[in-house]
């Protein structure tokens, strides 16, 4: 029990250039339960991330500010990163980029959202670790595509935090790989 | 000799005395008094804050919500909103209960702005940078896809076609339909709200607090 998650409800870092497209991704997260922040550029999301662009081993030594959300050993975490991919600047699929180079963020799962439906800028951000792509305009259908994806960031944490404590007993540990729990080692048949 | 059968009642009238319901203040129900054309009728019609019968103000309530459902038919039927309108609408609740009219009207705000661009950019005698144009028609043609103005965005289609190929004229004739649709889709949708906010208010009143 002692595994669950300190914050009760997920937080989703949203960033568009648009501040219609922001208020409706809002919206539409808000009402699926999820805590958000909406920042309308890429520059301004790895500022909250705590990442400014420079060497992130001394971002980390010297001392972080509350305001930047930063990795799960703190309460405020984000948990999942959806932004626009048209964006002046930098694009999403810049900050795609960025977030998976980083050794804190690379596992925060990323979705990109674009109105146009080019195939080849689909694929590319497949390839190159987004989670899901969505057409704009996003509908709710789309924001409950998100929940799987949140949902395997908890387990993965509870995986690694009872590796590291080294638990004993039937601790039902359901990895991402698996599709059966196992129980200490012994697999249920 | 028949005996009469004496009927029994089907019902029991035994009304008890009609409780005279205490108005909140003497000096404010006779300023009501004043004003209420349903007076002669004496005190025994509920009246709302406004003055209305309360039974009025039901009927109003269904012409309204009729209004209501026949506009948005229109707007549907006509091709000039499409279901994300449906799916704003769908966000709206208690919690929120102004999101669809706070959205359109960022929408309204950065429209106009855009369509001044548009326009002042292409009345340049020296215009050229349809790189810019298109900066700002992608803008608008994005938002009014996130609200539903799908015969807006069907004309920033066209739009772009023509700004792909240089053609200015081009650019100039849909600049002008997309100045008319857009305008024709704000008298519209303030159309709709006003609807919107007369049903909230006869909602409210419809219910009074008890005294």
């Amino acid at each position: 029990m002692g595994n669950m998650a300190t914050q009760t409800q997920f937080h989703v870092l949203a960033i568009d250039d648009s501040l219609i497209d922001r208020k409706l991704i809002e919206r539409l997260l808000k009402t699926s339960s999820y805590q958000v922040t909406a920042v309308d550029s890429g520059s301004k999301a790895l500022e909250f991330l705590g990442l400014n662009g420079e060497n992130e081993d001394e971002e980390r030594n010297s001392s972080v500010e509350s305001v930047s959300a930063a990795d799960e050993d703190h309460q405020v975490g984000v948990n999942l990163i959806i932004t626009d991919y048209c964006m002046p600047g930098m694009t999403g699929y810049d900050l795609l980029r960025k977030i998976k180079q980083s050794s804190s963020f690379k596992d925060i799962p990323v979705v990109i959202m674009s109105s146009e439906n080019i195939p080849s800028r689909i694929n590319r951000c497949l390839e190159d670790g987004a989670e899901e792509f969505f057409l704009k305009p996003v509908k709710l259908s789309d924001v409950n595509k998100l929940r799987p994806h949140l949902m395997k960031g908890i387990t993965t944490k509870n995986e690694m935090q009872s590796n590291t404590n080294k638990r004993k007993g039937s601790e039902e540990i359901q990895s991402p790989d698996r599709t059966r729990p196992r129980y200490n080692e012994l697999e249920v048949v | 000799m028949s005996k009469v059968k004496q009927q029994k009642p089907l019902c029991v009238w035994n009304p008890k005395p009609l409780k005279r319901v205490k108005p909140t203040n003497k000096k404010r129900l006779r300023e009501r008094e004043k004003t209420n054309p349903f007076s002669f009728l004496g005190q025994l019609i509920p009246l709302a804050k406004t003055g209305l019968p309360l039974w009025m103000l039901g009927l109003a309530a269904d012409r309204l919500r009729a209004d209501m459902n026949r506009l948005l038919s229109f707007l549907f039927h006509q091709g000039i909103l499409d279901e994300q309108f449906l799916q704003l609408q769908q966000l709206q609740d208690e919690t929120s209960p102004n999101f669809v009219s706070e959205v359109v009207n960022i929408y309204f705000h950065e429209s106009e702005k855009l369509l001044r661009n548009l326009r002042s950019l292409l009345m340049d005698r020296e215009f050229s940078d349809y790189n810019k144009m298109g900066i700002h028609l992608n803008q608008f043609m994005g938002s009014s896809s996130s609200i539903g103005a799908k015969r807006i965005r069907n004309v920033c289609l066209a739009f772009r076609a023509a700004s792909d190929q240089n053609n200015r004229a081009g650019c100039l004739s849909a600049l002008e339909v997309l100045e008319h649709e857009y305008c024709f889709l704000k008298n519209k949708l303030h159309e709709l709200f006003q609807i919107q906010q007369q049903r909230v208010l006869a909602a409210g009143v419809r219910y009074p607090m008890q005294h």
